[in-house]
């Protein structure tokens, strides 16, 4: 570790190579990558995001960072495989491949205000990025109640991270398969109910589950921060393509936020913005599928390309390769 | 020197540039001018009067020894007319294609007071593509210097600055947010105007000078501006991170899919190659009518990129004329060969949704010019009642760019009032050490004014640090930008003298 960090130290602007350290699978949709970068591990702040570029012909994608780790000098990014590029990614991201490139942080950092009571809500991929505000707030001393939900029990990770740094944790499941069956909204009321003095909540997740949030909050008049992930293409100001509606303004999300008041976001608009390719995304999968089961790869494992046999019974889910 | 020459021997017209056919290119991405051939070029140099007054020298904003390079074409001695070009610009194939030469030094040119001036820019193309040709570089002996200089944003601001610097025997670092290095000349002009292999070519022509780039770096984020001077000891930086924050109309429908900025558009298709998508994986939206808001140069870029990508028809929506129209009239005039509508006169009212979110179409206003208003232009105003409608499917604004916003909110550089960084006449910022220069500090302007402020940044520097000019390319430098040993060129009756 320590020789890690002084070369780090010494080559302060050495060229990261994006090297992947760690990948662990929670699900055959849901991968967590550990990038090595030195200087960015240094810099990041909860809140921030990074692009990544998987190859010289892939897309610039935004991914919030779930967690850094400056001792070891590596971003964590946490991955949900629904596109061509993060299925690719999650067949070719193995420990000791690199990335083609990962630029940020990027992005406001998230203001850990004082407040001294605290609801950190995540959804589904969500629950990853609130991690490093939960961990923030506590370390600012506020109570901490973490609120995650999940499809399923399967589905659960990192609830021992949540429980480390949060005073209260709630589990919320579809199917009620562990902790309270419901949506997060469901965990943010029993929180709101059991505690009448939350100063804020922050919701990180799916664009439906922020807006729930921020109906659930509204009437109770808690301020509520949403963390915004709208189609970037540089995410640095410069193309507008993340623009949202905040309050009837239009705000980039990636230079001026990406938090913002949940109560003055516009999440119908973000949701339409956010199908602007939807065509273009399914033709680009479509056809990678297709090259995937030409070549006999499978699409959609995890870990290792040369296991193509994961453990349990697994959702054939629209994945060709599967059949041959 | 041979008889000389007088307006009425020289060739009296202008020689043409071969381009491809209108009809044609409209559908490629290959370069649309073609550039001359060496019978062309050495024609077009016998047009140069070589008089005394030599006002293009003044009029080129990096101060290119123009005759002196001409001169040398004539003789046809192109890796000397290389050499003088150089010695004050290291990226002539670039600025020969995008310098706007007829407000600079062809403006000024004294044949053009008679005839149509000398095509400086072709010629300057022409050299700089025989270079690129020709694998010709010129790297003088460079005495290290031992300062370390950082440059943020490699644009051409940041490139110029970068050469300058390098030149002077300064360990340079240019830091690039994008993947690739070249800023707006990568990502916003498109390859028919300014192919990427003449970017990396003049990129690699840097490298060879010791200029060192590292793309993925986001300055102000993953390091600050203060952090680059003490815990990276940079003993000075050069911040030229361009303006870009693209303005949005401000009507009805802005936000709906299909509307987006001229930004957008050039960055996925030059830049992330949406042009070759499903082979590259950035999409851009299919369209077959396209509506550009704006006139200037990149709206002429969009239009022609859209045309390119297969649009049926495409639209320049714009609320003045033709003749304030923004835009060079060479770009102009190959957008209009190329099929593209002009709708002077005409200021949008709206985007129209199709009710899932798409724009279908546009609403507009018919204008007519008002009163003079403070700075005595006549102003455009509504004509009541002249509202209409059309069919799009696609909307681009292409009305400027605001201040970026990522160094005011990470450094503590004095910001002016609309967010760009304020500078001093040397463009040195309120930060010791900190210079800035381009469209971060002017707002929105062309690639060779930026690379004048890198130059006159770069320059700055070298006089903040406390280096002088020793090396054989800056004296000749020196000789074109006018003062050498003090004394004006205009004024100076003493023979040229050319080191070895």
């Amino acid at each position: 570790m320590q020789t890690i960090e002084s070369k780090a130290e010494t080559r302060t602007n050495a060229p990261s190579t994006f090297e992947i350290v760690t990948r662990k699978d929670f699900s055959d949709v849901t991968y967590l990558l550990e990038v090595r970068h030195p200087l960015m591990a240094k810099a990041a702040k909860p809140g921030q995001f990074v692009i990544v570029m998987l190859n010289e012909h892939g897309e610039r994608i935004p991914l919030t960072i779930a967690d850094f780790d400056r001792v070891k000098g590596t971003i964590t990014l946490v991955i949900q495989a629904v596109g061509k590029t993060t299925k690719e990614m999650q067949l070719a991201c193995q420990v000791g491949t690199r990335l083609y490139g990962m630029v940020g942080p990027m992005g406001i950092p998230s203001p850990i205000s004082h407040a001294k009571k605290v609801v950190c809500v995540g959804g589904g991929l969500g629950v990853a990025p609130v991690f490093p505000q939960a961990r923030a707030f506590k370390d600012a001393g506020a109570y901490v109640i973490g609120v995650v939900g999940f499809r399923n029990k399967d589905l659960v990770f990192w609830d021992d991270k949540f429980r480390a740094c949060c005073d209260e944790f709630i589990i919320c499941t579809d199917d009620g398969s562990t902790g309270i069956k419901g949506l997060v909204t469901e965990g943010i009321k029993q929180a709101i109910a059991k505690h009448s003095d939350i100063d804020e909540v922050v919701a990180i997740g799916p664009p439906i589950m922020m807006k729930g949030c921020a109906e659930t909050t509204r009437p109770h008049n808690i301020k509520t921060m949403v963390s915004l992930n709208p189609l970037m293409v540089d995410g640095t100001g410069m193309c507008g393509g993340c623009r949202v509606k905040i309050g009837g303004q239009v705000k980039f999300a990636c230079v001026d936020g990406p938090d913002f008041d949940g109560h003055k976001v516009d999440f119908d608009d973000l949701m339409t913005r956010l199908r602007r390719f939807t065509e273009q995304e399914k033709m680009a999968l479509d056809r990678w599928l297709e090259t995937c089961r030409m070549m006999n790869l499978p699409a959609s494992s995890p870990a290792s390309p040369v296991e193509p046999k994961p453990k349990g019974p697994r959702k054939a889910a629209n994945s060709p390769a599967r059949k041959s | 020197m041979a008889k000389k020459k007088t307006i009425r021997t020289i060739p009296q017209e202008r020689t043409p540039m071969p381009e491809q056919d209108a009809q044609r290119r409209a559908h490629n991405f290959e370069e649309v001018a073609c550039g001359y051939p060496i019978e062309a070029a050495l024609n077009e140099a016998e047009r140069c009067l070589l008089c005394p007054d030599e006002p293009c020298i003044a009029g080129c904003p990096v101060n290119i020894d123009i005759p002196g390079f001409i001169q040398k074409i004539t003789e046809k001695n192109l890796r000397g007319a290389y050499d003088i070009i150089t010695a004050t610009n290291l990226l002539p194939a670039i600025c020969g294609r995008v310098c706007p030469q007829e407000n600079q030094c062809e403006g000024v040119c004294t044949v053009g007071d008679t005839l149509e001036p000398v095509a400086i820019g072709r010629l300057e193309r022409f050299i700089g593509d025989a270079a690129i040709a020709e694998g010709w570089v010129n790297i003088p002996y460079i005495e290290p210097s031992g300062f370390k200089i950082g440059i943020v944003g490699s644009g051409p601001a940041g490139m110029a600055c970068a050469a300058d610097m390098a030149k002077a025997g300064c360990d340079v670092t240019v830091f690039e947010a994008f993947h690739q290095a070249g800023g707006v000349l990568k990502y916003g002009i498109p390859d028919f105007r300014l192919p990427n292999e003449v970017i990396d070519a003049e990129i690699a022509n840097l490298m060879k000078l010791g200029v060192k780039f590292e793309c993925n770096t986001l300055v102000g984020r993953l390091f600050t501006i203060e952090q680059m001077l003490d815990e990276l000891s940079f003993q000075a930086v050069f911040v030229g991170t361009g303006a870009g924050y693209p303005s949005m109309l401000g009507v009805a429908g802005d936000s709906l899919n299909g509307v987006l900025s001229a930004n957008e558009l050039l960055t996925r298709c030059n830049l992330m190659r949406a042009k070759e998508f499903p082979d590259y994986d950035t999409p851009l939206p299919p369209a077959k009518r396209v509506a550009v808001v704006g006139a200037g140069n990149t709206a002429m870029d969009a239009m022609r990129v859209s045309l390119r990508l297969g649009a049926e028809k495409v639209y320049c929506i714009y609320r003045r004329s033709r003749t304030e129209c923004p835009a060079r009239a060479e770009e102009v005039h190959h957008a209009e060969d190329e099929g593209v509508e002009f709708h002077w006169h005409t200021n949008p009212v709206g985007n129209l949704d199709d009710g899932k979110g798409n724009v279908r179409g546009m609403r507009c206003i018919r204008m007519e010019l008002g009163e003079p208003d403070d700075s005595g232009r006549r102003r455009p105003v509504p004509v009541p009642g002249s509202e209409f409608d059309f069919e799009c499917d696609l909307v681009v604004y292409a009305i400027g760019t605001n201040a970026n916003p990522i160094m005011g909110q990470t450094s503590s550089l004095k910001l002016n009032k609309w967010g760009y960084i304020e500078t001093g006449e040397n463009l040195a910022t309120s930060v010791a050490g900190v210079f800035a220069g381009g469209d971060i500090v002017t707002g929105a302007a062309t690639v060779i004014e930026a690379m004048g402020a890198g130059r006159k940044a770069a320059a700055s520097m070298k006089a903040y640090l406390g280096i002088r000019a020793t090396s054989v390319a800056d004296l000749v430098g020196a000789a074109s930008t006018g003062k050498l040993f003090g004394i004006d060129v205009k004024e100076r009756n003493f023979a040229r003298i050319r080191a070895a």
